[in-house]
């Protein structure tokens, strides 16, 4: 099974990788007791302040 | 972007609170499902960035609460056998058992220890193959694809010194069971990400069809938490149920395939007994026949008659989201952290204990 180093905010681990094959170096993970179970999709990552700036677009027209 | 931080800013959770507070126009009541966002609830006080109209109820996600007393003593049982070593996450050491907890087996000599993941109970017991090594394996969906691998492993690799006492709950059913309920307040769910991260949401989807309730799949920092709460309210106040994905960053809709491949082949649907709250039925995973040699509770039979203490522990009403934590008498007075008496005030996870450690009383 394939095992990569995670880092936590300083404290780096090694995770197992068997659920996330396609992981590379450099990839944000999520990881629940020992595991990886998702690579973090950089791009819906930006979804919640696209929104955020939609709603204030909404209260600032002005500023938009 | 680090994918932490950025989520906790809180100049835009102003601005996700005054949508909120624009959309609204009655009363509504919510549930968050897992024990991580309500955690995040009490540590960031969402609830106070709310208007007073939406209520957050919190929801049974907290794995360490819901594991059933026989099994606890159960586990207590097994632990205090000579030749075992008993692993666990650390957070059960203090569950009340009907009698003793786990950290009273470890002060009078047990070999007790806590661990990380179920890999590193497999690794001890390479490692003590003359000793019988127990993993006290509980937790939702997210556990479950680690929990699997370890005992797929020992399989696989002949690591017969080795059991699982299996305590692994889901929450579709859970959903269900308080959707069912004549005391059911709830009129929108927070699903929890990474539960749906594993198992996806489809089988979100006849659920909310059928209750014509609105479920958002929804992350745990506090942006997510309020983006989830924004979702949620919309679909409300516009007549909407639908399932929506807030956590799309981490979940697809079809989940993790391979993570539920390994779930599969170990395990099988089972009903589960949820503490406070009672049985569900098709509520849990227990092993398949072909791993029956990894079950601890066959490796060690052992019948328990277990009994919860009577106290003024409100903790199964808190779990079904029908009582908040400071409405219980013994909140911080006879029950805190060091000494609780549910298991709601043991756990990191537990609605009590992120009340006690965030809320001013």
């Amino acid at each position: 099974m394939r095992i990569g180093q995670v880092g936590f905010g300083g404290i780096s681990k090694e995770i197992n990788l068997a659920y996330v094959p396609e992981a590379k170096v450099g990839n944000y993970v999520i990881v629940h007791v020992g595991f990886a179970i998702s690579i973090l999709n950089e791009e819906e990552a930006h979804r919640v302040f696209e929104t955020l700036h939609e709603l204030n677009a909404m209260d600032n027209p002005d500023l938009s | 972007m680090k994918y932490v931080d950025e989520y906790r800013n809180s100049k835009e959770a102003e601005l996700f609170a005054n949508a909120i507070r624009k959309s609204t126009t009655r009363p509504w009541t919510l549930m968050e499902i897992c024990g991580g966002q309500t955690h995040s609830i009490a540590k960031y006080s969402l609830q106070d960035l709310l208007p007073e109209t939406i209520s957050l109820l919190h929801g049974p996600g907290c794995p360490v609460c819901v594991t059933p007393i026989n099994l606890i003593d159960k586990a207590v049982h097994i632990a205090a056998q000579p030749n075992v070593i008993f692993c666990s996450f650390g957070d059960m050491l203090r569950v009340p058992g009907s009698k003793e907890n786990l950290l009273t087996v470890k002060s009078k000599g047990g070999d007790l220890r806590i661990v990380y993941s179920p890999l590193d109970a497999l690794k001890i017991a390479q490692d003590n193959p003359q000793k019988e090594v127990v993993f006290f394996a509980i937790g939702f969906e997210t556990t479950a694809p680690a929990n699997a691998m370890a005992i797929y492993k020992a399989k696989l690799d002949d690591i017969n010194n080795i059991s699982f006492l299996v305590s692994q709950v889901i929450v579709p059913p859970a959903i269900r069971s308080i959707l069912g309920s004549s005391e059911n307040r709830v009129q929108g769910f927070l699903a929890a990400g990474h539960v749906c991260t594993v198992m996806g949401y489809q089988e979100y989807e006849p659920i909310s069809q059928q209750y014509r309730i609105p479920i958002v799949v929804t992350g745990f920092e506090p942006l997510d938490i309020l983006q989830g709460i924004y979702l949620c309210v919309k679909q409300l106040e516009e007549g909407r149920a639908e399932v929506e994905n807030q956590y799309s960053r981490s979940v697809r809709k079809e989940g993790n395939l391979s993570a539920q491949k390994i779930i599969q082949e170990v395990f099988q649907i089972v009903a589960r007994h949820w503490r406070g709250i009672g049985e569900i039925a098709q509520s849990g995973l227990g092993l398949r026949e072909a791993y029956a040699q990894f079950d601890a509770e066959n490796k060690f039979p052992h019948e328990v008659h277990s009994q919860e203490r009577s106290t003024e522990c409100i903790s199964g009403l808190v779990l079904q989201g029908i009582k908040k934590p400071n409405e219980c008498q013994a909140f911080g007075k006879s029950c805190t952290p060091e000494s609780p008496l549910g298991a709601t005030m043991v756990s990191t996870e537990g609605a009590c204990a992120a009340y006690y450690r965030y809320q001013s009383v």
